[in-house]
């Protein structure tokens, strides 16, 4: 069952406000970068190295920053890459205490099931699209709905204002033309 | 170590409430995205306010450092980079935070969701030097700013204004546009919850 609005915004609002309090605002889409990071340091170990100041790579973008992603490849068990891991654990056993998602919710979500019916290969590989352009756009953004929309608004961060108007812009002509049927 | 158990701490909370507000359900990022039932957005209005209200204050009362503010700069790019996550979480219903939360929930599309991001963020690391050259990762109007110049903070203001007070006012403005804003803005009738 999902939360009333009041409660839901209440609560959310408390964990945002909690993560600043205690550490620093909450961000996601980066660890997107440390784990293909970890991945490709496993295939290929000269892709992450250490320096006499820290950590390198010969990808450039872990390498920027003085090679602050590259540090985080380096020692994967560091706040920002846990934290991801823990929402993951969270929101499972959250799923579990509420009875879990219904099986068919699981193979396909409702809505589209209403617009493109009983296709889930359709569904996975616009879902599997879909995560490519997310992923690509938070990391020319530099940040995401989290880090970017939530911590940045929040914060009065002049970048958050420009990353909302641009996500809105975009989402709402694209979901409106694609899932026509309420569902 | 402490930071661990705070990520652990802090993480599982976030997990959880994205799972009970339905931010982790595509149906709900769909309704609120065709605009046919607002209740996660009067959701994500509400607690962006909220924060900025305990923040703000809380810094004012001296009980919040200021020091754990992190404003990201402001680029072209990342208006840019808004639009194409907007065409992607529109087509997905799913955003990166809502993405694990939704597979580790038991959704299979999430799954595909997260993998298709994995190789998103590949290809931004790959092809990182040429956004780099073009500019279109420069900083404007002064980059890592807030709108009003906050006491103590590290990052500039773009308006003289006391931005703690500022950040109040604006938190107090998305409560209040949490509240007034309709059930639904497209289509007729009741909005409908999704079943699930």
């Amino acid at each position: 069952m999902t939360l009333n609005w009041r409660a839901g915004g209440l609560l959310l609002g408390f964990v945002f406000f909690l993560a600043v309090l205690l550490v620093k605002p909450i961000g996601v889409s980066t660890q997107f970068v440390i784990l293909n990071g970890l991945i490709g340091d496993t295939v290929n170990a000269e892709l992450v190295t250490k320096t006499e100041e820290g950590y390198t790579s010969t990808n450039a973008y872990l390498a920027k920053s003085g090679g602050k992603y590259a540090k985080s490849v380096a020692n994967p068990l560091n706040y920002s890459f846990v934290f991801v891991l823990a929402m993951m654990a969270g929101a499972f056993l959250s799923a579990l205490a509420r009875g879990g998602a219904p099986r068919d919710e699981r193979k396909l979500p409702a809505i589209w099931y209403a617009n493109y019916g009983d296709t889930p290969m359709k569904r996975y590989a616009v879902a599997f699209l879909g995560g490519f352009i997310v992923l690509y756009g938070a990391r020319l953004a530099g940040g995401c709905t989290s880090g970017h929309m939530m911590s940045g608004m929040m914060q009065t961060s002049l970048s958050g204002y420009i990353f909302a108007a641009g996500a809105f812009a975009a989402a709402i002509p694209v979901a409106m033309m694609m899932y026509r049927k309420e569902g | 170590m402490s930071s661990i158990i705070l990520a652990i701490v802090i993480g599982a909370a976030f997990g959880a409430v994205l799972d009970r507000i339905g931010a982790t359900n595509p149906n709900w990022i769909g309704k609120m995205l065709t605009l046919t039932n607002l209740h996660l957005m009067k959701t994500i209005l509400l607690a962006i306010g909220t924060g900025s209200v305990l923040m703000f204050a809380g810094q004012m009362l001296g009980l919040v450092d200021v020091g754990h503010m992190s404003v990201k700069a402001a680029y072209l790019g990342v208006f840019i980079g808004g639009l194409l996550l907007g065409t992607g979480w529109a087509m997905a219903g799913y955003c990166p935070g809502t993405g694990v939360c939704a597979a580790a929930s038991g959704r299979k599309d999430a799954w595909f969701f997260i993998a298709g991001g994995l190789l998103g963020a590949a290809a931004y690391m790959v092809t990182y030097p040429a956004w780099k050259a073009s500019g279109m990762l420069d900083n404007i109007a002064g980059g890592k700013v807030t709108l009003g110049t906050v006491p103590g903070s590290k990052f500039d203001g773009i308006w003289a204004a006391q931005g703690d007070i500022l950040g109040i006012l604006l938190g107090a403005a998305f409560i209040v546009i949490a509240f007034l804003l309709p059930e639904r803005l497209a289509g007729r009738g009741e909005a409908i919850a999704p079943a699930e």
